[in-house]
């Protein structure tokens, strides 16, 4: 499939998924969500792939949803199928970031704001350009939280501040998001792409597998018991265990060489 | 025997038939049903098995009855075939039927697993009775096992609808014993039969009838019929044994007698 509203491009088993309408700060149109989505089942397939980057062309991550497209329900008074629409765009594409087995990196170029910053918070890193601004924006609209970021958000920076952020509607910067908790590395504008590649890089050379286990081990805990989450742990070990990038793993630390990891 | 559309083994005390169509996503028809019935036939009258797993593969359970092959049925036709009464056959099997079901059990695939005694299911299983959306209704149980299974409201909703419940659901609503991650749903069903086939058979078979009677029988003749055949199991030397093992706290040795 030949996009028109993003990039993929795949280089040495990492795929960099970039939200190409810089014009429109990377908004969320229909093309784009359904690119999205054509993105992200392709990704899921492809063997070679072993890390993602997601980030925005231009100067911006990416705005959250294109207003655009819904206005001819805000003009003829029609109720607006919000439910609808969530449901079968970010649902869906934070649903894939979540449960695809292998690592998302969000490289958060700048605004990243509404379902974009949902997005971003669904991946299992955050790296941040020095310019980053990320915003909750639902309440700036008078809407509410879509795209996982009720769920996701205090469980990474904690109830209160995801309340603040989400209530207040204030952005949060690059220095603030390092020190909350809310991103895992910041750089410098012109350092942020290819400091993320190099170590998408690294990750692609990584256990694929066993972060893939430990993503669905991360998840299930999100919401589980302490007694099914070590269950749940004892089954992933056990499936872990099984894979030959253990063994490679094992035997690289008693021959006390770098282990060879083919992700399988 | 030789099966071309399943593949019957045996591990252990554990009989295995794997559906075996996986191009049509195991779709079952009359020689799938037919032979099925057969394997059935052969682990009955096998002492060597004494629990039974019934499983397709990742992907599929089974989606469903073949509808190429009904689409220009008689309901004459349908009767005399009756194949459709081969679901029956897992309730029917004098020995525990786990189903161990991943991927999409649907239409007749899931009244299949139904049908079965336990459903073991993996992460990805969905379950659903779509018939309505090709102008059918479920005709091999569904209606009756999945109503008994999670409830008149959500299992007219699913047969109203058409639509599929994920394995969390079955989980939550009692359709499912266990979700288990796909790697390893075939082996917990194996697992867990390994467990059953260690039990005392005669007992084992009479437990699989009394649950099953539940949905038979008011409670009061429910109640008598389990204690029939509790009483009667005074006469199998497999109780004797049983209770003497328990008492010296040893191991039980059984003879399914």
């Amino acid at each position: 499939m030949a996009y028109s509203t993003l990039l993929c491009e795949k280089t040495d088993g990492v795929a960099t998924i970039t939200f190409n309408r810089p014009d429109k700060s990377n908004a969320f149109d229909d093309a784009l969500i359904a690119e999205t989505i054509d993105a992200l089942k392709d990704i899921e397939r492809d063997a070679d792939v072993r890390a993602i980057i997601l980030t925005g062309a231009g100067k911006n991550f990416c705005a959250g949803q294109d207003l655009s497209p819904l206005l001819k329900f805000y003009q003829s008074g029609q109720p607006i199928p919000f439910g609808e629409h969530v449901r079968k765009s970010y649902n869906v594409i934070v649903a894939k970031i979540r449960t695809i087995e292998k690592p998302f990196i969000a490289a958060i170029n700048g605004a990243a704001a509404g379902a974009g910053f949902g997005i971003a918070c669904a991946c299992d890193l955050r790296h941040a350009s020095e310019h980053a601004k990320l915003r909750m924006a639902f309440v700036g609209i008078a809407l509410a939280p879509d795209s996982a970021a009720s769920f996701l958000l205090p469980r990474l920076i904690g109830l209160g501040r995801a309340l603040e952020m989400a209530i207040t509607n204030e952005p949060v910067d690059a220095a603030k998001a390092l020190q909350i908790g809310l991103v895992n590395r910041v750089f410098s504008a012109d350092e942020l792409m290819p400091k993320t590649h190099e170590f998408a890089r690294q990750l692609s050379r990584a256990p694929t597998r066993a972060i893939g286990l430990t993503k669905r081990a991360f998840n299930r805990a999100l919401d589980c018991d302490l007694e099914t989450a070590l269950d749940y742990e004892a089954t992933m070990q056990e499936i872990a265990g099984r894979t030959r990038d253990h063994r490679e793993g094992v035997q690289a630390f008693t021959e006390k060489r770098a282990p060879k990891f083919s992700g399988q | 025997m030789a099966y071309e559309n399943i593949i019957v083994t045996i591990e252990d005390a554990v009989g295995l038939i794997q559906l075996n169509r996986p191009k049509v996503m195991n779709a079952l028809n009359a020689q799938v049903m037919t032979e099925l019935g057969q394997a059935f036939d052969e682990f009955e009258t096998n002492d060597a098995v004494r629990c039974v797993v019934i499983h397709g593969n990742e992907r599929a359970f089974s989606a469903g009855a073949d509808i190429d092959a009904m689409k220009t049925a008689t309901p004459v036709e349908m009767l005399k075939g009756n194949w459709v009464a081969q679901w029956d056959r897992p309730r029917k099997f004098a020995k525990p039927v786990i189903a161990a079901v991943s991927g999409y059990a649907l239409g007749g695939g899931c009244e299949l697993a139904m049908a079965c005694d336990i459903i073991i299911a993996s992460e990805s299983a969905q379950f659903g009775q779509p018939e309505i959306n090709i102008g059918v209704i479920p005709g091999a149980g569904g209606t009756q096992r999945l109503t008994r299974a999670i409830g008149k409201s959500r299992a007219m909703e699913l047969t109203l609808t058409g639509k599929f419940m994920k394995a969390d659901e079955a989980l939550q609503r009692g359709l499912v014993a266990r979700v288990v991650p796909v790697e390893m749903y075939l082996e917990a069903a194996k697992t867990l039969a390994r467990e059953i086939a260690s039990k005392a058979p005669v007992a084992a078979q009479f437990a699989k009838e009394c649950v099953n009677k539940v949905f038979e029988l008011p409670l009061g003749e429910g109640l008598d019929y389990e204690r029939r055949h509790f009483y009667f199991l005074f006469s199998t030397e497999d109780q004797r044994e049983g209770m003497a093992a328990f008492l010296a706290k040893r191991k039980a040795e059984w003879k399914g007698k």
